[in-house]
Parts: structure tokens; sequence; C-alpha cells
């Protein structure tokens, strides 16, 4: 029985101590990836502020004017005038589509009325 | 084991058959045995005592392995968990009210020397003189060869300029990174942000620290690490900042002004939307603060709108009437004797036309008659006046976000005697900066609470405590709006946008004492939409002259206002203004309390 306890105990060590092992090493390999993932993050979000940057510098009030000016000949771009509010109720709504006539047949109230007269 | 019996019967027959004590021989046997069970004890513990004593030198030796380990390498904290926060470790973003970029970070390099390491300096030199236009080839040698072993070439250089370097090929030529502070939109906003430099500096990295307006003011939130993606979301609107920096810039131009500052800002929530002071200058090249010797307000760094203290005229007659309407004093339509001129002691107070024996309270402000108000301010007293304004915020610097706001300590009389109240009326002998005077209109436009300016984006009204009655705030309202449609103001109507304001033109103070003669600081504070204000707009010009109608002209009527009339025309369709019919006055129906 005691010999048993023993058996089992120093398997349970093994056992434990195996585990513990694997544990750590699958913990540094997350870590590992972790960084890896985190120093991809970090170069990412250096793009992205690059980019956001950029966009900022691109879209600055200076050159979207100049571009204005130097497309005015194709875009007439002006400042907004407070004339130019309107209302919904200025807005037309869209033309209803129209039917498109096939095969169309004439129908003349003279013809029709000749016709009635005949049937009995 | 074999037990030798203690009495051994052979022994103790033969002993008792000679006549001896058999018992010694039990004693000896004993003693012969405990001798052995001694040994035996000894030998144990001794094996016992070796094995504790491994046990303790393998410890005392881990100890003192693990504790030598530590003490030679390097630091580090150990990781137990993977934390995001180094990621985002680099100065703030500031963002405009719609979350556009108006500062943001830009990873650079610099470039360093290490001469030492040089090996062609002669012909490094001469290639980074052709590189950097502003670098003398002769310096750059004379550095490189002499006794020095680390020198700074450029603090920021671009990534065309680190490849043309790197071509040059010499070891001794080192870049380290940088982070710059990039302002994409120039000059646009530029005394608000204010500017970045660099700290401490390192060849790895340099710290970028605030060196005015708001960097500097929120200098802590924007480098703490944990705010790295939170940006600083400021009041501020882009496009009616870069529409008011243009309109005010041709203004200016137009008016002949040496400089001009313009304010715009919410009446419920003390938003300053847009902040403009003439010059100005580029937040990625911030100039040199000047040297002493002249005038600050000559340096573009000067921010008109916050730091300039003038004494800004007639402009403060509108405080003085809703006051003497708050006390009820007077009412609107009172009849005021103002004829002129008014001595007092030494001193008389004019006014600029002769407007005859008596006007109505709303007349004198329509007019702007000097006399009148000084009348009014008679029967306010000094105290009460000083107690109004100082609840109006004008005894203190604005509390608004930017560092130089604290530099803008109104000028007061040492002494508020009945004169000074007199001349105070029309804004003459306290001088405050623009934005104490928006701030004292978005009182009146509010319905009479008190209002702390603030470039920090708010979510809804902030008012304060009340300075002035509902009725007050609604009587003052009604004779702002008099003066563009009666009196001096007339260059500021805007069809569909119902402006109010007041014109005021003050002399400009000589340096030694004294005014000049011909230099005035013209200004036009407005509201608008006057049946139901929402904005307050102050527009300063400095110096302003213009030849109208065969004459000079310098008074704000014909100088400020019509700038200003413009700047509303342009900025009220961005703020999404519709232009509205204005209701008629009932005229029939008057506010009563009792």
């Amino acid at each position: 029985m005691k010999s048993l306890l023993y058996a089992v105990t120093a398997l349970a060590v093994f056992g434990l101590a195996f585990w513990a092992y694997r544990e750590n090493y699958a913990t540094q390999q997350v870590l590992k990836e972790t960084r890896a993932l985190q120093r991809e993050i970090g170069a990412a979000q250096v793009r992205l502020g690059v980019l956001k940057a950029e966009w900022a510098y691109l879209n600055r009030p200076d050159r979207l004017i100049g571009l204005a000016e130097l497309n005015f000949d194709t875009l007439g771009l002006l400042p907004l005038r407070p004339d130019q509010f309107g209302r919904v109720d200025e807005v037309a709504y869209p033309r209803p589509p129209e039917l498109e006539i096939t095969e169309g047949v004439d129908v003349s109230g003279l013809n029709a009325a000749a016709g009635g007269e005949g049937q009995p | 084991m074999t037990r030798t019996p203690l009495r051994p019967l052979a022994r103790i027959l033969n002993a008792r058959a000679k006549g001896q004590n058999p018992d010694v021989i039990e004693k000896e046997n004993i003693r012969l045995r405990h001798e052995d069970m001694q040994a035996k004890a000894r030998q144990r513990a001794e094996g016992r005592l070796l094995v504790l004593g491994i046990f303790f030198v393998c410890a005392y030796v881990a100890v003192v392995g693990r504790m030598g380990v530590l003490a030679t390498s390097e630091p580090s904290e150990p990781i137990a968990s993977a934390v995001g926060s180094a990621i985002a470790a680099q100065r703030a973003d500031i963002v405009d009210r719609q979350g556009r970029i108006l500062a943001t970070n830009f990873e650079t390099h610099s470039l360093y020397a290490q001469p030492r390491q040089m090996i062609d300096p002669e012909a490094a030199a001469t290639r980074l003189a052709e590189i950097f236009p502003d670098l003398d080839r002769d310096e750059l040698l004379e550095d490189f060869t002499g006794k020095r072993k680390f020198l700074w070439i450029k603090k920021k250089i671009s990534p065309e300029q680190k490849q043309a370097v790197h071509d040059i090929g010499d070891p001794g030529l080192l870049f380290g990174p940088r982070e710059m502070r990039l302002y994409p939109n120039g000059s646009v906003a530029a005394h608000v942000l204010g500017g970045a430099g660099f700290g401490k500096e390192g060849v790895s990295a340099a710290e970028v620290i605030g060196v005015a307006g708001v960097e500097k003011e929120f200098d802590d939130y924007l480098r703490d690490p944990a705010n790295g993606d939170r940006p600083l979301q400021l009041s501020l609107d882009l496009t009616v900042q870069a529409a008011a920096e243009r309109v005010l810039d041709g203004g200016m131009k137009l008016m002949n002004a040496k400089g001009a500052t313009s304010i715009l800002m919410d009446v419920h929530t003390g938003e300053v939307i847009s902040v403009v002071s003439l010059p100005d200058f580029d937040p990625n090249e911030r100039p040199r603060p000047p040297t002493s010797g002249f005038d600050p307000s000559v340096s573009p760094l000067f921010n008109r709108a916050v730091q300039g203290v003038y004494e800004l005229g007639s402009t403060f007659k509108i405080f003085t009437a809703a006051q003497a309407i708050d006390l009820g004093l007077v009412a609107a339509n009172t009849v005021i004797d103002i004829r002129g001129p008014l001595r007092w002691g030494k001193f008389s107070i004019r006014d600029f036309h002769n407007y005859g024996n008596a006007l109505t309270v709303s007349e004198i402000i329509e007019k702007s008659s000097n006399i009148g108000t000084a009348r009014l301010a008679q029967q306010i007293g000094a105290d009460r006046q000083r107690a109004f304004l100082e609840d109006l915020g004008m005894l203190e610097p604005t509390p608004v976000e930017i560092v130089e706001a604290r530099g803008g300590q109104p000028l007061l009389p040492k002494n508020w005697s009945e004169l000074s109240a007199m001349t105070i009326s029309y804004g003459h002998g306290i001088s405050t900066t623009p934005m104490h005077l928006a701030a004292g209109y978005a009182a009146i436009a509010n319905g009479g609470y008190h209002i702390n300016p603030t470039v920090l984006k708010q979510n809804g009204p902030q008012h304060g405590e009340r300075v002035m009655s509902a009725e007050a705030a609604d009587a003052a309202r009604q004779m702002l709006r008099r003066v563009v449609t009666e009196g001096t103001a007339s260059f500021a109507r805007v069809p569909g946008y119902q402006v109010g304001g007041k014109t005021g033109t003050a002399d400009k103070p000589k340096p030694r004492g004294g005014y000049y003669e011909d230099k005035v600081i013209a200004t036009f504070a407005s509201i608008f939409p006057s049946s139901n204000p929402r904005y307050v707009l102050v527009v300063t010009l400095d110096e302003p002259s213009v030849i109208a109608y065969g004459e000079e002209r310098r008074t704000a009527g014909w100088t400020a206002t019509p700038v200003a009339a413009e700047m509303v025309k342009r900025i009220a369709p961005l703020l999404g203004l519709r232009p509205q019919v204005e209701p008629p006055q009932l005229t029939d129906i008057t506010l009563t309390s009792n």
C-alpha cells in the first residue's frame, strides 16, 4: 500500500514537472507571438499616423483653396453663400418614368361607337 | 541482528560457582550495549548533520548565485502578460471639433557625426554642404577634423535627405530616430496651437515638449502615454478658422491695418470656434521670440486676441447701459441730458459729433454718445460698476486654455474714482483683451449668464452665475441690433443674419504716455442672429485707415465693421446658420416683472 502511494506520488511529480515544462514553453511562445503582433500593430499604427498626417496635409485649407482656384473653369467652386440654403420642398421629385408603349392599338371613340351600334 | 543476552547463563553459573557477584556481568553487558547504541546514534546524527549541511550549502550557493546573476545582468521586468500600452506611447494628437487633425507626430531622423570614425572628412563636409545649403563646408570640416568626438549636424531631416547622406557612405555620419510634431495645416490656428520643440535629446530619442499655446498648456496630458490614442479635441472648427483667417487677412490689407484679430465664440457653451491673430506664423517653423527692446506686439508670435491688452473704446458702452437697466435706474427709452462738454475737474468729456441736448438710452448707444454713458455711469457709481465688470470677468486674465492668456492681465485704474467710472463707461481707462470683450458680449447674448471662454470642446451650455437680469440682457440685445439698423454700424447689415453690435474706436496710447492723434484701435463687437443670438464675433483692427468718400477714415464703423460683416457672410453658412427673416419687434407687448 505504502509503496503504491510512493509510486503514485513519484508519477504525479513527473507528470506535474512535465506539465510545468510544457506550459512554460507554451507561454514563452505565446509571449513571442504577442510581441511580434504588437510590433506589427505598432508599425501599422505608425503607418496609419503617417497616412493620417498626409491626408490632413493634402486636405489643408490653403491647398484646397489653391486647387479650387486652379480648377475654377471646370468646377466653378466658390465659397458657400447664405442664399444657397434651400428648403426640402424646393427639391423637385424625380419625374415618374414614362410608360413605354409597345404594340399600340389605335382606339377611337368614333369607331367604338359605330361598332357598338352594329352589335345587337 | 543477534541480541547478546545481558545475563549469559554460562558465565552466571560460572561466576556463582566462583562466588562472584553475577550482577557485575550484567552491568558490564549493559554498559557494552549502551556504548554500542551510542556509537550507532552518533553515526546517524553525524550523517543527518552532513545531509543538512549539504542542503544548507546548496541553498546558500543557490541564493548567492542568484544574487550574483541579478547583480551582473541588465534589469528587466518579469513578463507575465503582454501589455498594449507600449504601442501608442507617443505625444497625443490635437484635433478640431470635427476630429480633423490640427497637430500630429511624424517619424523622421536626426543626423549626427562621430568624427573619430570618419574616413574622409573633407569629402563628407563637401557633400553635406551640397545636400544642406545652409551648412558651411569649412565650418563642418573644422568640426570634423578637430578634437570633437560627437556633434549634431541636423535635428530633423527628410527621407530624401537621409538617403542622400546615406549615399555619402561615411561610417562617421549616423542617424538617430526622431519624432517631430507636424502641423499639417500650416499657419491655420497657429496662435492657438503654439508649437513644440525638443527637450532632452539623446541619440536614440528626444522628448517633444510644447513651447506655446495649447501644446504647452496641456503638455502633461499630451505627453502622458496613457493618452496616446486619445487626442485633445479643441472647440475650433478648421473650416471656419481658415475662412476667418482669409477674410480677416483681406480686410486687414484693405484697411491698411498693421495687425488684426477676430474671435468667434458660441454664446452658450463659451467655445471659441475661431480665433485669429494677424500677422501669424507657421508653427512648423516657429520663429524665435523677439529679443527685448521693442514692442512685443510687432512679433508674429504675439497673440492679439488673448495677449493684446487694449482700450476697446465705445464697445464698453453697452455694459454701462445694460447695468443701468439691470439696476432699474433707467429704461431703454429714458431720456438722458447729453449737453456737453461734460466737465469733471480739469477733465472734460466730449462727443464725436454734437447730438443735441437729450437722447434716450437706446439712442445714446446707437449714436455712441460718450456724455450720455458717462451720465449713466454717474448714476451707477464706481463701486457697482467695478463689481459688475468683475462679474463679467473683465478684471482678471481670461481663463481660456492658451498659455499666453495668462499674460492678458487687464489694466485697471489704480483708484477707481467717479471720473474713472465715467471714462470706463465708454471704454477708456480700462484695457482688456478682445477675448474679455467677447466673453462680456456673450453674457448679454445668452440672456445674462457669465461665460468662461474655452478652446476645448464642450457638451452643452456652460452657463455660469447670472450677472444681469434676462430683461436687461434682452434690452441690451435690442440696442445692439438698433446700432446696426439705425446707428453707427450700418455696414454690418448682413441680410438674413440680423447682426447686432457696437463699434468702438480708441486712440492708441503712446509708450511714454499720452495718445497718438492718428493711430487707433478699431473694434466691432457683434452678436448674431440677434433675435436668438448664438455667436459672438469680435473684430479688432490695429491702426486701420481707409480713404472713403474723399476722406481718410479710421473709425470702426468704416473699418472693422465691414470686415466683420464680410466675415459673418462667409462664416454663418459654414456654421450651418440658415438666413432668416427678422421677426418684427412686438412693440405693444412689454416684459414686466413683479
